[in-house]
């Protein structure tokens, strides 16, 4: 049987198909969910995009949070199911409390897109599994609000237990914290981070081929579960 | 029916890089010796029946529910007088209006 990982589309997502493309890519179903979805259609793992959900009305995220497909995501993700936060996915996130924190205004207040460097730390979460500890990567990043924020203890907590699964390298790019990319939670099964793997797995599109290893990673962790 | 107002702003730990620009546009536009901006949010909610204990504490959930983001956020609540009432704060809210 094959995979199937959900990607959900709110009012105003916009990487929504080129999360479902990588997943493709690497090899596993993907499933469109709706916002409006009250049940996730039995998928094994679900993706939340990239995009301006509400056009960020209040705070990013902050409205996409309260959709009846969030319901029972928040429930499984609870449970074990793997979640993929990207960039507008990661703010949904926190604004969840699935992952501690927020994300702010960066710090220089443009709106920046680029390729980016970074660090993967933890290679043990189920959407990381296929790098090292320590490995390079580089995918594309796009936000306007991507400062990684938390109190100094949950910052403290997140390094003491391994938490933070991505720190940018080559320079800050938006005044994140301890250089926060990416964080998961205690379980390892839900992960957020600002850069956008799922624009980096093909080589004409994408700077790399960096992202696939996201989507790769999830797939081995369920078919082998 | 009342009006209730929610103020949010970010707590004074987190930057504001909002408030930053607009203080330091300050100076260019000749108004000096202002040395701090912090930008915030205020919602005006229009209550339906008595604004009592009770829907104050409805309020006030909404608000750290949705309104604000307590991880980053402080917010505030207050019952508006009405217009027109003898309130000190409504008369000053008035007046600068007609200075303007």
């Amino acid at each position: 049987m094959t995979t199937r990982i959900g990607v959900v589309t709110f009012p105003g997502s916009l990487d929504d198909r080129d999360a479902q493309r990588a997943i493709r890519i690497a090899g596993a179903e993907p499933v469109p969910l709706w916002h409006r979805d009250r049940d996730l259609h039995q998928v094994d793992a679900v993706v939340l995009p990239g995009g301006f959900s509400y056009g960020d009305y209040l705070r990013c995220g902050a409205i996409a949070r309260f959709s009846p497909v969030m319901e029972p995501l928040v429930e499984q993700a609870k449970a074990g199911m793997p979640v993929l936060g990207i960039c507008n996915g990661f703010q949904v996130l926190c604004e969840s409390h699935l992952l501690p924190g927020a994300l702010t205004r960066n710090d220089h207040l443009h709106f920046l897109c680029r390729d980016q460097r970074l660090a993967v730390e933890n290679a043990d979460t189920a959407w990381t599994s296929d790098y090292t500890a320590g490995q390079e990567i580089t995918v594309p990043l796009k936000n306007g609000e991507g400062g990684y924020v938390a109190d100094e203890r949950t910052l403290d907590a997140l390094e003491a237990e391994g938490r933070v699964v991505f720190r940018y390298l080559g320079g800050n790019p938006n005044g994140s914290r301890r250089d926060i990319a990416g964080i998961t939670n205690e379980a390892g099964n839900v992960v957020g981070l600002m850069p956008h793997p799922e624009h980096a797995v093909e080589t004409l599109t994408g700077p790399t081929t960096d992202g696939l290893g996201f989507f790769t990673s999830v797939l081995k962790n369920l078919v082998t579960a | 029916m009342a009006r209730v107002v929610v103020d949010v702003m970010l707590k004074p730990e987190i930057l504001d890089p909002q408030g930053q620009a607009v203080q330091r546009a300050l100076p260019r536009l000749g108004f000096e010796g202002i040395s701090d901006v912090r930008q915030g949010k205020r919602f005006e909610l229009e209550v339906e029946g008595p604004v009592d204990r009770a829907a104050l504490a409805r309020v006030r959930e909404l608000a750290e529910t949705f309104l604000a983001n307590t991880v980053i956020e402080d917010f505030t609540v207050r019952v508006e007088e009405a217009a027109g009432a003898p309130d000190p704060a409504a008369s000053g809210t008035a007046a600068e209006g007609a200075v303007a």
